[in-house]
């Protein structure tokens, strides 16, 4: 077992480090490089450049300018925003609450619902439901998640009067009522391609499953079938769904960027687009480089946390 | 996933017919997949045929007749809030949008293919490697890529297209990998190797046309994700720019008149949605029928 996560924790390591690699050789593709804050101010002569890329260590050769960058991100300094000077985690750390809000919303509306409608189309296969459930999830994968929201933004917002057209709160008011009524259409938004995707998964881990023995032995012995399901089935199908709920990070990760932007959402997939409105490199880096970290970080947990969990797994 | 269900027990006739007929007949079987090349069909033929067809030129702007409802006079689906011809953009943007789709899908899949090709034919250091950077690269949203690139280029219909390609190509190497390195240990291809055959040959000659099937499969796919991407950047402004029309960037601008001309936003999303479902299906379709074992639940 500790060999297992040993050797899963050097994979990721190593992730990192090709992750970070593509991520500095995006920065030095950006036009001016690292330079481009200041080559874009243009009141300086070519003089004043030289020495700024000199002091910033950039007249060396690109393997040391990385291995440098790369420390320094280890130890926290991801840069400062060319907008408002402050340093690039504190910018990103203020907008990340109104994200992991939405995207931890959205994932839970999307489990209870995918899981319901997986198993209900796992159990009466081929069934009305089974078909249309099927039907359904191949439409929502297929919907573009920004037009789903402007769709519900007209019906609701504009048609109905029902729900408020964007933000994450009205202005003055900060109540949890007012903060709830706000996040409602845009966590559904966010979850209907996930909820498709976590039905599909459910449904497959749960037919996998109700064809093992133990499952024969628990209606042999009598059990009522919804405990078979509930007890032994359910329990056992929900396993693969750790390792499910791993690799959908990158997809919830942008699909809350869209519906940030639908929804003017005050979170990470915002200040991306303004930073890249802005050519902030820095912050567009940053999120960039922070996103990718939080997917190896959730992919390898959903791992460990899979081997803990099931204890089948004793992988050495 | 790992279980292999049938819709229908293979028949008889099923193993008496060579396999491209018995193909066939399971992907007609398939409605919903037949349905899905037929809506392709007539967007492609819309698309191309249609602006042919119809009075109006889909850059000619008539300030007075702008924001005409669908079905309510000469325009058939309204005009825009230029007083351009809503069905002729839709007809043009389609014309971007499928062909950016398909031709993105088209380089995605020769990068996909050689490097699933190289990584699992030779494995050892050279494919863990490559292997490992497609795990890299899949680490990073693809939107979130895909838009950073998208802002350090000059945004145009074959650059989008490249960009959208370059951010398409890591699920088809990870699936022709696996295809290739299974493959590689059969009698076949041992034999090619002991005939002398080099190994250009043995890759592309002997195991990759054996590898047809989900290579067929995930390129189907890939349309469908290329059309969603294109559609995505270009809504954020930083895919195809106007005045040439996509799907995508039609809806640039529809969220301001989303109350007074509700149309702008519906229609070009329909369309989308349309496209891209039927794709999905199609992708579907051929999965159950070019190879039963690896059937969708």
């Amino acid at each position: 077992m500790m060999a297992y996560l040993g050797r899963r924790l050097g994979q990721a390591a190593l992730l990192l480090v090709v992750v970070s690699m593509i991520g500095f050789a995006i920065l030095h593709l950006a036009p001016g490089g690292p330079m481009a804050q200041y080559a874009m101010g243009s009141n300086m002569s070519q003089e004043d450049l030289d020495r700024i890329a000199a002091q910033l260590g950039l007249d060396r050769p690109l393997p040391v300018q990385y291995a440098e960058w790369f420390w320094r991100m280890l130890g926290g300094n991801w840069g400062t925003s060319y907008r408002g000077g402050q340093p690039v985690l504190h910018v990103i750390g203020s907008h990340l609450g109104a994200t992991l809000e939405l995207m931890l919303t959205a994932t839970l509306i999307a489990v209870v619902l995918g899981c319901w409608i997986g198993i209900l189309g796992a159990i009466r296969r081929y069934s009305v439901f089974d078909y249309l459930a099927t039907i359904g999830a191949m439409v929502a994968l297929s919907i573009p998640t920004f037009w789903f929201g402007l769709v519900a933004i007209f019906i609701f917002s504009v048609e109905l009067g029902w729900m408020p057209a964007g933000n994450r709160q009205t202005i003055g008011d900060g109540s949890l009522l007012d903060m709830l009524h706000h996040l409602i259409m845009p966590a559904l938004v966010l979850a209907l391609v996930e909820t498709a995707i976590w039905s599909r998964f459910m449904r497959s881990s749960m037919l996998d499953v109700v064809n093992q023995d133990y499952i024969r032995t628990a209606r042999a012995k009598g059990l009522p079938e919804w405990r078979v399901l509930s007890d032994h089935a359910f329990r056992n199908a929900l396993l693969p769904m750790i390792t499910v709920a791993g690799l959908q990070l990158p997809t919830l990760l942008g699909g809350a960027l869209v519906t940030e932007t639908v929804f003017t959402w005050p979170g990470m997939g915002r200040l991306f687009l303004d930073s890249i409105e802005y050519r902030d490199y820095p912050v567009v880096m940053g999120i960039l480089m922070f996103s990718a970290s939080l997917v190896l970080i959730g992919n390898l947990l959903a791992d460990m946390l899979y081997a803990v969990a099931d204890p089948r797994i004793r992988l050495g | 996933m790992s279980t292999t269900t049938q819709l229908l027990p293979a028949t008889p006739a099923d193993e008496a017919l060579p396999p491209r007929n018995t193909a066939w007949r399971r992907f007609r079987r398939h409605r919903l997949a037949m349905l899905g090349a037929a809506i392709i069909l007539i967007l492609v033929l819309g698309s191309y045929a249609g602006p042919y067809l119809i009075p109006y030129n889909d850059t000619y702007i008539d300030i007075m007749q702008r924001f005409a409802p669908p079905f309510s006079g000469a325009h058939v689906l309204g005009t825009d809030e230029l007083g351009r011809d809503m069905l002729a953009r839709l007809m043009m943007g389609g014309r971007i949008s499928l062909a950016v789709g398909f031709t993105a899908m088209l380089i995605s899949m020769v990068i996909g293919i050689s490097v699933g090709a190289i990584a699992g034919y030779y494995g050892g250091v050279v494919g863990s490697a490559l292997m490992r950077f497609v795990d890299a690269v899949l680490c990073f949203p693809t939107i979130f890529l895909l838009l950073a690139l998208a802002a350090l280029i000059d945004p145009g219909v074959t650059s989008i297209t490249l960009l959208i390609a370059a951010t398409a190509w890591m699920d088809v190497a990870r699936i022709v990998e696996g295809q290739i390195r299974a493959l590689r240990e059969r009698d076949f291809a041992v034999a090619a190797e002991a005939l002398g055959a080099s190994d250009r040959y043995i890759v592309f000659r002997e195991l990759v046309p054996n590898a047809v099937a989900p290579i067929v499969v995930a390129a189907t796919l890939n349309v469908a994700k290329a059309i969603l991407l294109e559609s995505y950047v270009s809504f954020l402004g930083y895919g195809i720019q106007p005045p040439v029309p996509s799907w995508g960037n039609m809806l640039n601008n529809a969220q301001i008149y989303l109350t007074s001309a509700p149309w702008l936003a519906i229609l070009p999303g329909l369309l989308i949605t349309l496209a891209v479902t039927s794709f999905n299906f199609l992708g579907d379709g051929l999965r159950d029928a070019l190879d039963p074992r690896m059937e969708s639940h």
